[in-house]
């Protein structure tokens, strides 16, 4: 669209460029995970790889979307939907389904249809969590982020006490879920996930304009005539969905958007949607096919990246408030 | 035209606007004062359908605020606030082209791009277009906001306290601003001034309120009386003509005890 990218001359010169930089680090990243150490038979080592890479691509597109999308409704660069509350969620849910029907129970159950039920309850939690936080007669940042961190330490209990209640093996089947991995990503949910994200992340770009508006603030916004509620809540359900896609494919990764969102906005001197968001997404990409492959292929360790990942994020998230960059 | 009708805005059992009934006719330079919590930005921001109100009915050229399309309100009446904080980083040129986005949805056309150009000399900012607003004094970032109000080009323009924060100079220039959008440009400015001065040498319209209710309306020579001043401000004020023009003297007060 180069009437839409010569929009606004002022800002965004560069960021086609960095784009296109970013773009060939990225497609670097995915040949060298698909082809460096191949040893024996190429047909099954690119199939085995191929999976993984698709994971890896659907998990990172998901987060680094979701994160912008939900940093840009909330008017600020410090809160990732998983900060609020979203990975104790998702250890309430697991560890509720296995206090419910024991992991035997579970493992009958189809395993694409727990996926979507869980994508679903996730989903369906946060809209009713954001619709009451930024559309009620309270909108506070600070309500925002308490009401996150009060809601994360309930599901945290209750989940504590579900699982001091449950046979303590189930529990360490249990504990091996908590833990994010991209190592054992479940791969038959993955056809279910992509048409997942590839659904919101369409619907997303075509909303591209009107979250640069949404970036002025509510005020602006609604004074420019963007539909103020209607569009938060479609991108909060859209980020929702996401961000329920991703921990259930990989676990929770509490820093790993705030990282890739904010390298984004580093790298892209432009505000514009049209940019960050794919710059986000190739910055995931590239975080976690590249860290991947160094990881499994040149240190030959193969667990770790999600750790490095969160160490990372943590750090850029710790700078972050101590520069006071929440405002 | 924007009509208020018996308009009231309450929290809990606290009526911060209340039984407002006002026409606002169209073009010219309307000033709403009143002393510090009298509900003049509460009404201003409801015009601006910013805020809901609890009852009541806003029509701006017969479009109901509460229920006309956003967008299409968006082409007609304007909005900006004392507060506007933005979290991206955007250049003074970036901010005016949003002034576009009712018209066009983020897709700039030739014609929108003679309209930035046009709102940036019209507030001076030409040289300044490609810095970025962090990079700007607060002078200059006010009116930075205030090309992209002119940039949207509605027939309604509503300013909140325009002049805070805003020195002697800058405060003159940007009330001389109001009045060159309303004659050479046409459009209508409604604005809420905290200075009766500014208000009396620069505005058409004066609407003054106090506790929530509008007290006082009319011309600026029928506004500007001591007796009028007790009644709004509940201070004594001397008012002299200079220059053509009334002015209120208000700063010795005698001491009560």
């Amino acid at each position: 669209m180069p009437a839409d990218l010569s929009a606004s001359p002022g800002s965004g010169r560069g960021g086609g460029l960095v784009l296109l930089v970013l773009l060939v680090i990225a497609l670097f990243a995915c040949t060298a995970f698909m082809t460096v150490g191949v040893t024996g038979g190429w047909a099954f080592v690119l199939q085995l790889r191929a999976v993984k890479l698709a994971a890896l691509l659907l998990v990172g597109c998901a987060i680094a979307l979701a994160t912008v999308l939900f940093q840009t409704v909330s008017g600020n660069r410090i809160l990732t939907p998983s900060i609020m509350g979203f990975d104790a969620l998702y250890i309430l849910i697991q560890t509720a389904a296995v206090f419910a029907i024991g992991t035997s129970g579970l493992n009958l159950i189809d395993k694409r249809l727990l996926f979507v039920g869980q994508a679903a309850l996730m989903t369906a939690f946060a809209a009713l969590l954001y619709r009451w936080l930024f559309t009620g007669a309270m909108r506070s940042l600070h309500l925002l982020l308490l009401a996150g961190v009060v809601l994360g330490m309930l599901f945290r209990s209750l989940a504590n006490i579900l699982q001091r209640m449950i046979d303590p093996n189930e529990f360490v089947v249990l504990q091996d879920r908590f833990f994010a991995s991209f190592n054992t990503v479940d791969t038959t949910l993955l056809g279910v996930a992509a048409v997942i994200t590839a659904v919101a992340a369409i619907a997303i770009w075509r909303m591209r304009a009107t979250l640069d508006v949404l970036g002025l603030g509510r005020d602006a916004a609604i004074a420019l005539g963007v539909p103020y509620k209607r569009t938060t809540m479609t991108a909060l359900l859209l980020v929702a969905v996401l961000t329920s896609t991703s921990t259930a494919l990989v676990g929770p990764v509490a820093f790993f958007g705030l990282l890739v969102a904010n390298l984004a906005y580093a790298l892209i001197p432009s505000h514009r949607h049209a940019l960050t968001l794919p710059a986000a997404a190739l910055i995931a990409v590239i975080c976690l096919v590249g860290g991947q492959t160094v990881l499994e292929r040149v240190f030959a360790f193969n667990t770790a990246l999600a750790i490095i990942v969160e160490f990372l994020g943590g750090i850029v998230f710790l700078f972050m408030l101590v520069r006071g960059a929440v405002r | 035209m924007i009509e208020i009708r018996d308009v009231r805005k309450s929290y809990g059992d606290a009526a911060v606007v209340q039984g407002v009934n006002l026409t606002l006719p169209r073009g010219g330079v309307t000033a709403i004062i009143g002393p510090n919590g009298a509900g003049k930005s509460t009404l201003l921001t409801m015009i601006g359908r910013l805020l809901p109100m609890t009852s009541g009915q806003i029509l701006v050229d017969g479009m109901d605020v509460t229920h006309a399309a956003s967008n299409a309100l968006a082409r007609r009446l304007s909005i900006l606030r004392q507060d506007n904080h933005i979290a991206a980083r955007l250049t003074v040129r970036d901010l005016v082209a949003f002034g576009r986005y009712p018209h066009s949805h983020g897709r700039l056309t030739r014609e929108d791009g003679v309209h930035v150009a046009r709102a940036l000399e019209f507030l001076g900012l030409t040289h300044l277009a490609d810095r970025f607003l962090d990079e700007l004094s607060g002078g200059q970032r006010q009116r930075a906001h205030v090309a992209m109000v002119v940039c949207q080009d509605t027939d309604y323009i509503l300013l909140d306290e325009p002049l805070n924060n805003l020195d002697m100079k800058h405060a003159v220039g940007m009330m001389q601003l109001m009045r060159r959008m309303a004659d050479d440009l046409g459009k209508t400015i409604v604005v809420v001034l905290h200075d009766i001065n500014f208000a009396s040498c620069y505005a058409d319209h004066i609407v003054a309120m106090r506790d929530g209710r509008v007290i006082r309306e009319g011309a600026p020579a029928a506004i500007m009386t001591a007796d009028a001043m007790r009644a709004i401000y509940d201070i004594d004020m001397h008012i002299e003509e200079i220059g053509g023009d009334r002015i209120g003297v208000f700063y010795r007060q005698p001491t009560r005890d």
